[in-house]
């Protein structure tokens, strides 16, 4: 099973949600727990993994080999990003623009472009007891985290129960870690953004014909417009937590919910139920 | 023009109430909400659309099914995993996963696939009650947003000069990746809203070295500072020992989301402590910029 927790809005509880979710399963089944939030990574301050390996991961980019280039231009021409511009006597090369499709070395007529690594990020494998744990970091400066998303994504060991925690928006680094899930839940606010965001999810996940609930959190702020949405949409409310100062304060400080209030561990065992019924 | 951007890394912390009260605050500016991806302040400013631009971000491969003679170079060159072959032996393009880099349409011995433009969605010029708006639309599974976000800054910074307008302000997505960087570059002046958790610091902390890294002054505010008093001196010991200037500590306030859905920014819904603190803020960013106009 894969299950992906996700929204449109950003801080609407994530993170609380999956390592919650993680934490409560670990003692009747295996768990991997994906951070695919590569650009802000957090659920390790709950899970508090041992990291037992870190390996940098690279983006191939373009390296022009003075020798053989002959400024034939073909590189720009192919380059869809604008990663590459020929002058007169010389080939300029913007690594911050490539996607590293690999394209100019493919296509260059003189083979007179290698590809060479550009460090965009560090991936982390570790453990937390029994939990598997991997998390990206993009490196500061970097635009494009699709990249760092796939390569800690090939690490999904299938025989567990694999949670991934995706960014929040609904453009490609949310697609990148979403692609592929079972079961996703949408984690939301009864407010206003919350209902906005929520809907371009929803969007975005039917588009990728994913399965979904939604998580209702700080459900009893703002108005009934989302519990009315779901309705009307037909979509399943897994969960609803109540706003409640003492999970904020906790989270403040890195605590799960389940370490302060050991009751919700049920309710997160009865999440995964109802999402188990979800797969297709 | 004077450009002040409003960032955060960590999402939910408050950006697009704040940017909403500067939009309430300041004078003569433009506003542009560069969070095209799950975008909001639409919902606080009511805007009357006025222009409507569809938005093509790029290329899509596409595969002519009737010259394809099923050959799978095309499988073995895309990096993205964008094509595979249907068990009949069809080879498919998802559209979803094609980042419309073209390789496949040149090494097609057939010359079976074509790329095409497509519409990646809108983005809008409207006029609202606090001035000219610039904002979009991402189109659903959609990619390009750091493209789409350097249109709206163009358009706004147009509008601008026109109308002889002296500020934008932007309000920006989560993050540090792609669109924050095309939020980002070539302002003045980034405002970081942190919120006193870990995963706050951690994420203003690093969102703070990205806008450093592509030189951009930064100020920080901490939004719900009551919540954790320990974490919020931890953060202004941060920014005293990095020399950011901290312009505002917002307090816990349950009249934020009572503002929201009414659909009100918070300054003009209300004259609490937390409006009267992000008033002060306005005024103490507005001095940042006064000064760096002095420096000049």
């Amino acid at each position: 099973m894969i299950l992906s927790v996700a929204s449109g809005k950003g801080g609407t509880g994530k993170t609380t949600v999956a390592v919650n979710l993680a934490l409560s399963l670990e003692g009747s089944c295996s768990v991997q727990f994906l951070d695919c939030d590569v650009e802000e990574p957090n659920a390790h301050f709950f899970l508090k993994p041992r990291i037992h390996q870190s390996q940098p991961v690279f983006l191939p980019v373009p390296e022009i080999v003075e020798e053989k280039c002959t400024y034939c231009g073909k590189c720009a021409e192919v380059c869809a990003y604008n990663a590459i511009a020929v002058l007169k006597d010389n080939v300029l090369v913007f690594p911050e623009l490539c996607h590293g499709c690999g394209g100019c070395s493919l296509l260059c007529p003189e083979q007179a472009i290698k590809e060479k690594g550009q460090r965009i990020g560090v991936m982390e494998l570790g453990a937390a007891n029994n939990l598997q744990f991997i998390h990206g970091k993009l490196d500061i400066g970097q635009a494009m985290s699709p990249p760092l998303i796939r390569e800690v994504k090939k690490h999904m060991n299938a025989t567990r129960t694999i949670i991934i925690d995706a960014p929040p928006g609904t453009s490609c680094p949310v697609i990148e870690s979403v692609k592929g899930s079972d079961v996703s839940l949408l984690v939301t606010e009864p407010t206003p953004f919350g209902l906005n965001d929520l809907r371009l999810a929803v969007e975005t996940l039917r588009e990728l014909k994913i399965p979904f609930g939604v998580i209702l959190n700080r459900a009893d702020i703002g108005d009934k417009q989302v519990q009315d949405y779901c309705h009307k949409e037909n979509i399943p409310v897994l969960m609803t937590i109540p706003t409640d100062r003492n999970i904020a304060v906790a989270y403040s400080e890195g605590k799960t919910i389940i370490e302060t209030q050991p009751a919700y561990k049920q309710k997160f065992l009865e999440l995964f139920k109802k999402v188990q019924k979800l797969k297709k | 023009m004077k450009q002040l951007v409003v960032i955060s890394g960590k999402g939910g912390t408050g950006k697009t109430i704040i940017s909403a009260c500067f939009a309430t605050l300041a004078q003569k500016k433009v506003i542009a909400d560069c969070d095209v991806d799950a975008a909001n302040l639409y919902l606080l400013l009511h805007p009357e659309i006025q222009e409507n631009h569809q938005f093509t971000g790029g290329m899509k491969a596409r595969i002519e099914q009737e010259i394809c003679t099923g050959c799978g170079q095309c499988l073995n060159t895309c990096r993205f995993s964008a094509i595979s072959e249907k068990d009949g032996g069809e080879v498919i393009i998802d559209p979803i996963s094609c980042e419309g880099c073209g390789v496949c349409s040149y090494i097609c011995p057939e010359d079976a696939i074509k790329m095409e433009k497509s519409i990646s969605g809108e983005w809008f010029v409207s006029q609202t009650k606090y001035g000219p708006f610039v904002h979009a639309r991402l189109g659903i599974a959609e990619e390009n947003s750091g493209k789409l976000v350097t249109e709206v800054r163009k358009k706004a910074k147009e509008i601008a000069e026109k109308e002889k307008l002296d500020l934008a302000i932007i309000d920006g997505p989560p993050g540090i990746g792609c669109p924050v960087i095309a939020s980002l570059s070539g302002t003045d002046l980034a405002l970081v809203v942190t919120e006193p958790s870990l995963s706050g610091i951690h994420d203003m902390e690093r969102v703070i070295q990205m806008a450093h890294h592509f030189k951009t002054q930064t100020a920080c505010c901490i939004n719900k500072y009551d919540l954790n008093l320990k974490n919020s001196r931890q953060i202004e010991n941060w920014c005293g020992k990095n020399s950011i200037p901290l312009v505002g500590k917002i307090p816990f306030d349950e009249e934020v989301t009572k503002s929201m859905v009414q659909g009100i920014p918070l300054t003009e819904y209300t004259s609490n402590s937390g409006s009267r603190e992000i008033k002060k803020m306005w005024q103490k960013l507005y001095k940042l910029f006064a000064r760096e106009e002095i420096n000049k």
